[in-house]
C-alpha cells in the first residue's frame, strides 16, 4: 500500500505522537524546533492530500483495516483537504515565527509543554476535520478545546484566566449540546458514522428527535464556531492569548466548527429532513447579517488593536455563514474561499500585531503612536493583510466578496439587499483598519525606555511572506477556486 | 520591443522604481533623484514607443491571470488609454524635475517615501491606462488611490490627516459603494467587462436601468469629481504642491474622467447610449457641476483651492463632452484631457514655486509678485488664458472641439455652459493676472527672487507645452479620430 493511502491517518498521527516527544526535548530551543518540524510536516501532508483531491474525488481511511461502519473512518475529500491545508498552514506559520515572541512570553522551562499543547491543539483541528464519525469529530474536539485552554492561559497576561474560563464554560455546553445532539440520532440510528448515518435516517419513522438533535447539533456547534450572538467569548480570548496563539486560533478555531456544522448539515440533515434546507437558511441567515453589521460596527468603536481583530473575526465568521445559508453552489464556493482568505488576512493581521507587541506592550491604538516610522516592514504587512481583509481588489480579500456578491445575486430577489450588506460592511471595515492606519503612521511617537526597532528577523519573514500570499492569491487564486469549487460540488450532491 | 512586452513594462518599471527609490533612499538623496530620473525616462521610452503601433491602427493586448472564468486581469491599448499613458508618463518626468527643486527648497521631510509612492502611483496610472476590462481597470483605480494616500498625508499633522481621511473616504466609499456594483451587474447582464469597440451592453439593457448604471459608473468613479462626489478634490490639496500637480490635475483627475469616457465609448457604446433618453441626465449632472464649481472658484481665497475648483470644473468639461455623445465631442473631450493637463500643471506648479519662493498662499498676496518672479508669473498667466480658452494655447483647441461637438448634436445646453463657464473663468483668472502684473507689492514685503532653478525649468517647459498644443495637436486628433471610427 502506497502512502498516499495512509495520509489521512498520518495527518493526526504525526502531531499527536510528537506531542509527548516534544516535552522531552527539554534543552533550549529543542521543542520549538521539534514542533515546527512536526507542524511542517502535517502541511505538507495537508498539500499532498489537497492535490490528491482536487479533481473532486474522496480519500477514505479505515483505522486498523476494520471497514466503516464498524471501525473507525476518516475520509478526506475537496471541503476537508481546504480546511486542513488552512488549520496546517496556520498552524506551521505561526511556529516558524513563533520563537522569538514566545520566548518573550512564556518561562523557558514551561516551553516544551506550551509546544506540547500547541501539537495537541492542532492534532485535535485536524482529527476534527478528517473524522467520518460524529463522535470521533467530538473526541477530536475536546482534545483542541482542552489543549486550546492551555494554550491561551499559557502566556503571562493574567486577564486570560477569567477568558479561558468563559470560553471554557461556553465551548464545554457547545461541546455537549453538540454530544446530546448526536446521542439523540445514535438512539434513533444505532450508528454514528456519518455516511451511515445519513442512509439510516431515512428508515426512521419519527423525525422528531431527528429535528431536536439538528437543533442541538446546530446550536452547540455555533457556539463552537463563535457564530452571532454566541461569540461573547471570542474577544477576550483572543486578546489576551500569548500572541501567537492568537495567530493560530483566529486563523483556524472557529472555522473549524464552522466546517463541521455545514457538513453535517448539508451531508447529513438537508438529505432527510423534509425543507431542512430552508430552516438551515432563514435560521442562519439573519445571523450571519447581524453578525457581519453589528461585529463590524463593535470593531469600528474598538480602542484596542487585538480586540478590534477579533471582533472583525466575528464579521468574517457572518461571510462564511452568509455564503453557507445560500444553499447553492456558488454560495458555498464563495464561503469555502472566504474560510481560506480569511484564514491568510487575519492570520497575517495578528502576525503583525505579534511582531508590534514584540515591542509595544500596551497594544491599545492610541498607544501605538511611532510603529510606521520605528517598524516599517511590520506596518506595511499590516496595512496588506488589511486591505485583503478589506477586499481591495488585488488582494485574496477581493476575490471572496466577489464570489459572495454574485453568490447573493443569484440567490434570490433579497440579492441587492444582500449585496449592500456586503459592501456597507466593506465599508466599516475601512473604517476599522484606517484606525489602525492612522494609530502606527500618524500619532505622535510614544515615548519608550529602550529604542524601539523592527521585530526579530524570523518573525518579521514570515509576517511578510503572509502579507505577500494575500497579494498572490488575489492575482493567482486558482487553488482554493477549485478546492472550493469541489467541496461546493460535493456538499449539494450530498444534500440532493 | 514588442509591444506586449512594452505593455507589462509600462506598468512594471514605475513599480521597480519605487523599490529602486526606496532603497536608494538610504544611500544618499542624489542616487535616489537619479533612480526616479532613470525610471521616468524609461517609463517615457517604453511608453511612448507603443505610439507608432497605435498609429498605424494596432491594439496590443496581453492576458496576465485569469482569476476565474471570465474575471482576467487584462491590458489592450487602445487610442484613449495610450493618449492618457503617454501624457502621465511624459509629465512625470517634468514633474520629477519640479519636485526635486520644491521638496528641497522647501526641506520637506520624508522625500524618500514621498518619491517611492509617487512611482507607485505611476505604475497604477499606467494599468489604468492600459485596462482592457473593468475589473483591470477597477484594480488599479483602487491602487491609484491607496497610492496617493501617502501623498496627500505627506505633512502628518493632525489637519493633514483629517483631509486625508477624506480623501480616502470619498474615493474608496464611492467606489466601493458604487463602482463595484455597476461592475458587478455589466458582468452579470453581458458576461463580461471587456472593452470594446461598439460597446458591450447593446440589447442587454432596457432604458431606466441604462441611466441607473450610468449613474453608478459616473458617481462611483469618484476620481472624475463630478458633484457631489468632489469633495475629496480640495482635501487633497492639504499634499506637496508637485502632488496636487501631477496627481490631482493630471493622474488622478484624469483616471476619473478617462474611466468615464472609456465606459461610454467602450461598454455602453456611443451610439446605444445617445438612443437612451434615460442617459441624458449625466450631461445636466456635468453641466451643473461647470458651472457650480466655477461659481465657488470664484468666492476663493487659497490659491490651490481656487485651482481645485477650476480643475472640478474642468473635469465635468470632460464629462459633458464625452456626455454630448458626438464623435467630435468625444474626440474634444480626449484633447480636453491633454489641453487641461498642460495648462493646470503649469499653475499648480507655478502656485508651488510661489510657496517655496515667498511662502505665499493667499490670492491678495499675490499683489505685484510679476516683477519679483518674472518667470513663473508668465507662466501662470499662460496656464490660466489656456484654462479660458484664449488662442493661442492648448485651451482653445478642446474648446472648439465640444463647441462643434455640441452644435452637431443641437445640444444648446451644452453650448450655454461652454459659454457661461468660459465667462466664469476669466472672471476668477483675469483679477489675478491684474493683481500679479499691474499693482504695486505693499510695503516691507520680504524681499525674494525666483524659485529653486529645477522648479522654474519644470514650469517654463509645461507653458511651452501649453502654447505648443494650440499648434502641433495634429497627432493627438488622427489619433483620438480612430476612437469614433464609423460612428455618426
Amino acid at each position: 500500500m502506497d502512502l498516499l493511502a495512509h495520509l489521512p491517518a498520518l495527518q493526526v498521527v504525526v502531531p499527536m505522537l510528537s506531542a509527548p516527544l516534544v516535552v522531552l526535548l527539554q534543552p533550549k530551543g529543542l521543542a520549538w524546533a521539534g514542533a515546527t518540524a512536526a507542524a511542517l510536516v502535517s502541511f505538507a501532508i495537508a498539500l499532498t492530500l489537497a492535490l490528491a483531491v482536487l479533481d473532486g474525488q474522496t480519500l477514505d481511511y479505515a483505522m486498523g483495516g476494520w471497514p466503516a461502519p464498524f471501525g473507525i473512518a476518516l475520509s478526506v475529500d475537496a471541503f476537508s483537504a481546504l480546511v486542513l491545508l488552512v488549520v496546517t498552514g496556520a498552524g506551521a506559520a505561526a511556529l516558524l515565527a513563533a520563537k522569538p515572541s514566545i520566548d518573550q512570553q512564556i518561562e523557558a522551562e514551561r516551553q516544551p509543554l506550551f509546544y506540547s499543547a500547541w501539537l495537541l491543539a492542532l492534532s485535535g483541528l485536524v482529527g476534527i476535520v478528517v473524522s467520518a464519525d460524529a463522535f470521533n469529530i467530538f473526541v477530536f474536539m475536546e482534545i483542541s478545546s482542552l489543549a486550546s485552554y492551555i494554550l491561551i492561559a499559557g502566556g503571562p497576561d493574567r486577564r486570560a484566566l477569567p477568558a479561558v474560563f468563559k470560553y471554557l464554560i461556553m465551548g464545554t455546553i457547545g461541546a455537549t449540546f453538540y454530544l446530546i445532539g448526536v446521542g439523540l440520532i445514535y438512539m434513533m440510528t444505532g450508528t454514528l458514522n456519518l455516511a451511515d448515518m445519513e442512509a439510516r435516517i431515512g428508515d426512521v419513522t419519527d423525525l422528531n428527535p431527528v429535528l431536536v438533535a439538528a437543533g442541538f447539533i446546530t446550536m452547540g456547534l455555533a457556539l463552537k464556531a463563535a457564530v452571532f450572538p454566541l461569540h461573547v467569548w471570542v474577544p477576550n480570548a483572543y486578546t489576551h492569548a500569548p500572541h501567537m496563539v492568537t495567530v493560530f486560533l483566529a486563523a483556524c478555531a472557529t472555522k473549524v466548527s464552522l466546517y463541521v456544522l455545514i457538513r453535517f448539515d448539508y451531508m447529513v440533515l438537508q438529505t432527510n429532513l423534509e425543507s431542512h434546507e430552508v430552516q438551515f437558511a432563514l435560521f442562519m441567515m439573519p445571523l450571519a447579517i447581524l453578525g457581519i453589521l453589528v461585529a463590524s460596527a463593535v470593531a469600528m468603536f474598538e480602542g484596542h488593536l487585538k480586540r478590534l481583530l477579533a471582533s472583525s473575526s466575528i464579521a468574517q465568521i457572518g461571510y462564511i455563514l452568509l455564503g453557507a445559508s445560500f444553499v447553492s453552489i456558488a454560495g458555498l464556493s464563495a464561503s469555502g474561499v472566504h474560510l481560506f482568505n480569511h484564514a491568510l488576512a487575519k492570520g497575517g493581521l495578528f502576525l503583525a500585531v505579534a511582531c508590534l507587541a514584540y515591542q509595544y506592550r500596551d497594544l491599545r491604538l492610541d498607544q501605538l503612536g511611532g510603529a510606521g516610522a520605528r517598524m516599517p516592514w511590520t506596518c506595511a504587512a499590516l496595512v496588506v493583510c488589511g486591505l485583503s481583509l478589506i477586499g481591495v481588489p488585488g488582494t485574496a480579500g477581493f476575490i471572496s466578496k466577489w464570489l459572495l456578491i454574485n453568490a447573493a445575486l443569484e440567490s434570490g430577489p433579497w440579492g441587492w439587499g444582500l449585496v449592500a450588506i456586503i459592501l456597507i460592511s466593506s465599508l466599516m471595515a475601512v473604517v476599522y483598519i484606517w484606525r489602525i492606519v492612522e494609530a502606527v503612521y500618524f500619532k505622535a511617537p510614544v515615548e519608550t525606555d529602550a529604542p524601539i526597532s523592527e521585530a526579530p528577523i524570523q518573525l518579521l519573514f514570515i509576517t511578510g511572506l503572509v502579507a505577500l500570499l494575500n497579494i498572490y492569491f488575489g492575482l493567482f487564486p486558482q487553488i482554493p477556486l477549485e478546492l472550493a469549487n469541489s467541496a461546493a460540488a460535493l456538499l449539494m450532491e450530498g444534500a440532493q | 520591443m514588442i509591444p506586449e512586452t512594452a505593455i507589462l513594462l509600462a506598468i512594471g518599471i514605475p513599480l521597480a522604481g519605487a523599490l529602486a527609490i526606496a532603497l536608494a533612499g538610504k544611500i544618499s538623496p542624489n542616487v535616489r533623484e537619479a533612480a526616479t530620473a532613470i525610471t521616468s525616462v524609461s517609463l517615457i521610452w517604453v511608453v511612448w514607443g507603443l505610439l507608432p503601433t497605435l498609429f498605424d491602427g494596432g491594439r496590443p493586448a496581453v492576458e496576465v491571470s485569469e482569476l476565474m472564468p471570465g474575471l482576467t486581469i487584462a491590458f489592450t491599448v487602445e487610442p484613449l488609454g495610450m493618449l492618457f499613458a503617454a501624457l502621465a508618463s511624459g509629465l512625470w518626468l517634468i514633474n520629477s524635475i519640479y519636485s526635486v527643486g520644491y521638496m528641497r527648497g522647501n526641506n520637506e521631510k520624508n522625500q524618500t517615501r514621498f518619491f517611492a509612492c509617487f512611482a507607485l502611483a505611476l505604475s497604477a496610472t499606467m494599468g489604468i491606462a492600459f485596462a482592457g476590462n473593468l475589473f483591470t481597470l477597477f484594480l488599479f483605480y483602487e491602487l491609484l488611490t491607496l497610492s496617493t494616500y501617502p501623498l496627500v498625508a505627506h505633512k502628518g499633522d493632525a489637519a493633514t490627516v483629517r483631509s486625508a481621511r477624506i480623501y480616502l473616504g470619498v474615493l474608496l466609499s464611492t467606489s466601493i459603494g458604487l463602482f463595484l456594483p455597476a461592475i458587478i451587474w455589466t458582468y452579470n447582464v453581458a458576461g463580461t467587462g471587456d472593452f470594446t469597440a461598439g460597446g458591450i451592453l447593446a440589447g442587454k439593457l432596457n432604458d431606466p436601468e441604462i441611466g441607473l448604471l450610468l449613474g453608478l459608473f459616473v458617481f462611483g468613479i469618484g476620481k472624475a469629481a463630478v458633484m457631489p462626489m468632489h469633495k475629496w478634490l480640495p482635501a487633497a490639496m492639504v499634499a506637496p504642491t508637485p502632488v496636487s500637480a501631477l496627481l490631482h490635475a493630471v493622474a488622478v483627475v484624469k483616471a476619473g474622467v478617462f474611466a468615464i469616457t472609456k465606459i461610454i465609448v467602450y461598454i455602453f457604446g456611443v451610439e446605444f447610449l445617445f438612443a437612451a433618453p434615460s442617459s441624458q441626465w449625466l450631461l445636466y449632472a456635468a453641466a451643473f457641476t461647470v458651472i457650480t464649481a466655477s461659481l465657488v472658484a470664484l468666492r476663493q481665497t487659497n490659491i490651490k483651492r481656487l485651482l481645485a475648483y477650476s480643475t472640478i470644473a474642468q473635469l465635468s468639461y470632460v464629462v459633458m463632452a464625452a456626455a454630448i455623445l458626438k464623435p467630435l465631442a468625444e474626440v474634444g473631450a480626449a484633447i480636453h484631457m491633454v489641453a487641461h493637463a498642460f495648462g493646470k500643471i503649469t499653475l499648480f506648479f507655478a502656485a508651488g514655486a510661489i510657496y517655496v519662493a515667498s511662502k505665499k498662499t493667499e490670492i491678495h498676496q499675490l499683489r505685484g509678485i510679476g516683477r519679483r518672479m518674472p518667470w513663473t508669473m508668465a507662466a501662470f498667466t499662460i496656464g490660466a488664458l489656456s484654462m479660458i480658452g484664449v488662442p493661442p494655447t492648448g485651451g482653445f483647441v478642446s474648446k472648439w472641439y465640444i463647441l462643434a461637438g455640441a452644435f452637431q448634436a443641437d445640444n444648446l445646453v451644452a453650448v450655454f455652459t461652454i459659454i457661461a463657464s468660459t465667462v466664469l473663468n476669466a472672471a476668477y483668472f483675469l483679477p489675478i493676472l491684474y493683481l500679479v502684473w499691474f499693482e504695486r507689492e505693499k510695503e516691507g514685503g520680504k524681499a525674494h527672487g525666483e524659485a529653486p532653478f529645477l522648479a522654474v525649468l519644470a514650469l517654463c517647459l509645461t507653458a511651452l507645452l501649453t502654447l505648443g498644443f494650440f499648434l502641433f495637436n495634429g497627432p493627438v486628433i488622427e489619433l483620438e479620430s480612430q476612437v469614433v471610427k464609423g460612428i455618426s
